[in-house]
């Protein structure tokens, strides 16, 4: 009991420091989220690389102040991608995440605390978050700012945790009302991480010689996202997006986005998507250095490549009792292909493109 | 100086005049967007999963929205 109202006394003054700062308009709650449960099996195959798991996620609200989430996250991971088979062993491992949020209304503002924890054999990512969102303008537009601070365990199977790594992450945005059919968005987020920053598994090639890869142990970059979404008027809308990133590695990416989404009859909801990535490698990038620096990797993650992805999702409203509860039955499928222009295959000698599937069953409830 | 301080003063003097503008979607007028279809992202797990199988494998992350925990899988 004591501890609940300790919370709460610190959830007052974390709003009143953090909500102060923008203009307030009447004195109104903002609304928190209704309750909401979900339960997903999940299963990514490409690329010699299988993950599936369950997720389950659990969101209640108390005194109509707080909402309280929970949720698990499992990945299974079966890995036999081409830089495993060709520098390492395959493997399999499991990886399982746990998060739990707070969310808190007061006047206008959410503020929702987050942490998260992720284990694997050898990695350990544990992680806080605290985000503020403020409707101002009447309700026309909405202000973010939010913070991670996230500190990481790294590990190698054969001599375990031997390094660590942290990450620090500020986000602001702005949601705009444009018209009664219309809004856009615009996201910056800017991200610190310090400490190692590699993998222990994996080998940078050098006169064509494998050696172990090295990176910086400090790295910073911004992303700025830009997003619409209209109602066209048939019970249907339409959405696009853009990125841009960019970093002091040198890496800097475009991703493009345009979706649809269509209620037919009075249970259906269908939605496609397209996506577009594009990027430029990181300076120390090499497939096979000619030269020797201090810093190299062979990550394809860092190459350069272009990668797109086709979605669609099926969406059944299966029981739905206004003002009580909805269960909806969800299924959603994603193609992508990856296309590497620096990043060769060192079975084939060709350079490397990989093909992947996602496939997302969920149920979601409302209640 | 002189010039750029004078500009600043005409500026803001033409500012001064302009009233605040009134919020012109009314919150009657705001049913639309609150339908399900008018969301950037999809459910919370789904998001996260799709954001997770991205984070993987490019070298950008952050400003999507998505809240996610970290992993040794870079």
């Amino acid at each position: 009991m004591a501890a609940s109202k300790v919370i709460g006394r610190l959830l007052q003054s974390l709003s009143a420091l953090l909500g102060g700062a923008f203009a307030m308009q009447g004195a109104k709650a903002a609304p928190l989220p209704p309750d909401h449960a979900e339960a997903m099996y999940h299963r990514y195959s490409g690329g010699g690389l299988t993950s599936d798991g369950p997720a389950l996620l659990v969101r209640k609200n108390l005194l109509d102040k707080v909402s309280l989430t929970g949720q698990v996250y499992v990945d299974a991971v079966s890995n036999a991608s081409v830089d495993v088979v060709t520098t390492a062993s395959p493997y399999k491992e499991r990886r399982t995440e746990y998060g739990l949020g707070l969310e808190y209304a007061v006047r206008d503002a959410n503020i929702t605390l987050g942490l998260a924890s992720s284990k694997e054999p050898d990695y350990r990512a544990d992680s806080f978050s605290v985000d503020v969102a403020q409707e101002t303008f009447g309700g026309m537009t909405t202000v973010n700012l939010g913070f991670t601070r996230g500190a990481d365990k790294v590990g190698q199977k054969t001599i375990g945790f031997f390094d660590q790594a942290k990450h620090w992450q500020y986000r602001i945005g702005v949601t705009q009302i444009l018209t009664s059919r219309w809004m856009a968005s615009a996201n910056l987020e800017a991200i610190a991480d310090s400490g190692y920053l590699g993998n222990p598994y994996r080998a940078a090639r050098v006169f064509g010689a494998a050696v172990p890869e090295n990176v910086p142990r400090t790295r910073s970059s911004r992303a700025l996202n830009l997003r619409v979404i209209g109602d066209l008027g048939s019970r249907d809308a339409v959405r696009g997006s853009y990125r841009y990133f960019w970093d002091n590695w040198d890496v800097k990416s475009h991703t493009f986005e345009g979706g649809y989404s269509r209620y037919v009859g009075e249970s259906f909801l269908l939605d496609g998507f397209l996506r577009h990535y594009r990027q430029g490698k990181a300076s120390f990038y090499s497939d096979d250095a000619q030269v020797q620096n201090t810093y190299v990797t062979r990550n394809r993650q860092l190459g350069t490549y272009d990668g797109n992805t086709l979605g669609g999702k099926v969406t059944y409203s299966w029981k739905k009792v206004p003002g009580q509860y909805e269960i909806k039955f969800n299924g959603a499928l994603e193609v992508l292909r990856y296309r590497y222009s620096d990043y060769t295959d060192l079975r084939s000698g060709s350079t490397y493109s990989l093909s992947a599937s996602v496939l997302q069953l969920y149920v979601t409830a409302n209640y | 100086m002189k010039r750029s301080l004078a500009l600043l003063l005409g500026v803001a003097t033409m500012l001064g005049g302009c009233a605040a503008p009134e919020p012109w979607v009314k919150p009657y007028e705001r049913e639309r967007l609150a339908d399900p279809i008018m969301q950037w992202q999809g459910d919370l797990l789904a998001s996260k999963n799709s954001q997770h199988v991205r984070d993987i494998r490019e070298g950008a992350r952050g400003a999507n929205g998505v809240q996610g925990g970290g992993c040794g899988c870079k």
